[in-house]
């Protein structure tokens, strides 16, 4: 049996397969529409995320599956103490496929440890967030047909923001995939992303503050929030929170063919007159989610029909 | 010059950074223990300037060398029966650590999760660096 716990849990090639078939269930809805018939997700939220776990249900919808499960602690049996441990062991008699999201990092491996079910980690407190991986890889492939000699931005809370890292990670399996860095100083990317990953594999790398200098020289920019949630004084959130703003003019300096993605939500970082660009392409990440965490489950539960 | 009887069984471990053989008496669980131990302290060394060394009066066998090898694997472990050396251990960083660290995270599942084993794994070994398998956190030895 196997789960889900970090983007680099699949191999270069297992990625591909994935992102093939969550192409192929883009492009044929319905071949796929009752491969999961009488199988249940259960998506145990131990903190609120509507988009990821809605992305879920409605995977699992689309493949004739049912969903049961709970959207935050407080209604769920962790208000009353009961261990990870102990839930994923009572939900693995209830249904199919799990899918965690839990504040605390490391609780979806915890849950992996003591289930009977694969266990898809939704997210875990600032540590990781696979399936957000997961859709941007394929949207990005979707857009340059392959990682190979590309140049991606990534701008905003290089420091705090986990999709950044895993990205990161995950790029760095690919060839001559070169990335700009730009954040205010204070919010550049951990050293262990700098060291462990982009200097220990040789990889191209810049680390710049203007966003203006960076747009003419790249194929995809990545824009981040810059989590609130994450600062201790409100002014030098205040201050962080408008340092980059993508707007039409900004855009004007980019490629034709520079693609915006965004992990959203987005607070004012990427203004909304930029979404009628045909170059803004956030949501239809988030709508490339859905296929991607389609092609998870189906994968993980070896459901995936044969050719 | 101190004069410190030999071992009849046992370990003795020698080349311990001097001035931390107390916190390797701790880290092994020796406090816990009824064994006779001698701790020497600031001891000359050629090679190390000082060094400590501690010597455990112990069934053999009941040393965790893993551990010992986490807390500092240039530390040599002389196995001692019928007072004789019968083999010199060279220590190595262990592939896991289990319940001997604690994840200083707040974040980390260990800090609430009842039961779960606290576990550090070896990710660089050229660096020493061990990370908490749940949150991978780095471990930070100077915390």
């Amino acid at each position: 049996m196997r789960h889900l716990m970090n983007p680099l849990d699949f191999t270069v090639e297992e990625l591909d397969e994935l992102m093939n078939l969550a192409h192929d269930i883009q492009e044929n809805p319905e071949k796929y529409a009752h491969t999961c018939d009488g199988k249940k997700l259960a998506t145990l939220f131990y903190e609120p995320s509507t988009r990821t776990r809605l992305s879920f249900e409605a995977a699992m919808m689309n493949l004739g599956g049912k969903c049961l499960g709970f959207a935050s602690a407080d209604s769920s049996s962790a208000s009353k103490g009961e261990s990870v441990a102990d839930t994923i062991r009572v939900i693995s008699c209830y249904a199919d496929i799990a899918a965690m999201r839990h504040p605390k990092e490391g609780a979806p491996l915890v849950a992996s440890e003591f289930s009977k079910i694969p266990v898809i980690n939704a997210g875990d407190g600032g540590h990781q967030h696979p399936t957000q991986t997961l859709a941007d890889l394929y949207t990005i492939r979707m857009l340059n047909g392959s990682f190979d000699n590309i140049t991606i931005g990534l701008c905003g809370d290089l420091k705090f923001g986990r999709t950044v890292h895993s990205l990161i990670e995950a790029l760095a399996r690919y060839k001559n995939v070169k990335f700009i860095l730009i954040s205010p100083k204070e919010l550049r990317v951990p050293t262990y992303i700098r060291e462990d990953v982009l200097k220990k594999n040789n990889l191209p790398y810049e680390e710049v503050e203007s966003l203006e200098e960076a747009m003419p020289g790249l194929d995809i920019l990545y824009m981040t929030r810059i989590q609130k949630e994450r600062f201790f004084n409100e002014e030098e959130y205040l201050k962080m929170k408008g340092y980059y703003i993508l707007d039409k003019q900004k855009m004007e300096l980019a490629k034709e063919h520079m693609y915006v993605l965004h992990p959203l939500p987005r607070v004012n970082e990427i203004s909304v007159d930029v979404d009628e660009d045909p170059r803004a392409m956030y949501f239809e990440q988030a709508h490339n989610a859905v296929y991607m965490r389609e092609a998870l489950i189906l994968t993980l539960l070896g459901l995936v029909p044969e050719k | 010059m101190l004069n410190i009887s030999g071992i009849h069984e046992g370990y003795v471990l020698d080349h311990i950074k001097a001035g931390t053989s107390l916190d390797v008496f701790h880290n092994l669980g020796l406090d816990d223990k009824n064994y006779t131990v001698a701790v020497i302290m600031n001891v000359k060394s050629n090679k190390m300037g000082r060094k400590d060394i501690l010597k455990i009066e112990c069934p053999i066998g009941s040393i965790d060398l893993d551990v010992l090898g986490f807390i500092d694997h240039n530390i040599t472990v002389d196995i001692v029966e019928d007072g004789n050396i019968v083999e010199k251990r060279k220590l190595t960083l262990p592939v896991e650590v289990k319940n001997v660290i604690h994840c200083h995270n707040p974040r980390c599942i260990t800090t609430i999760e009842q039961g779960l084993p606290s576990v550090f794994v070896l990710t660089d070994k050229e660096n020493a660096v061990y990370r908490c398998k749940y949150c991978e956190e780095k471990y930070d030895r100077k915390k």
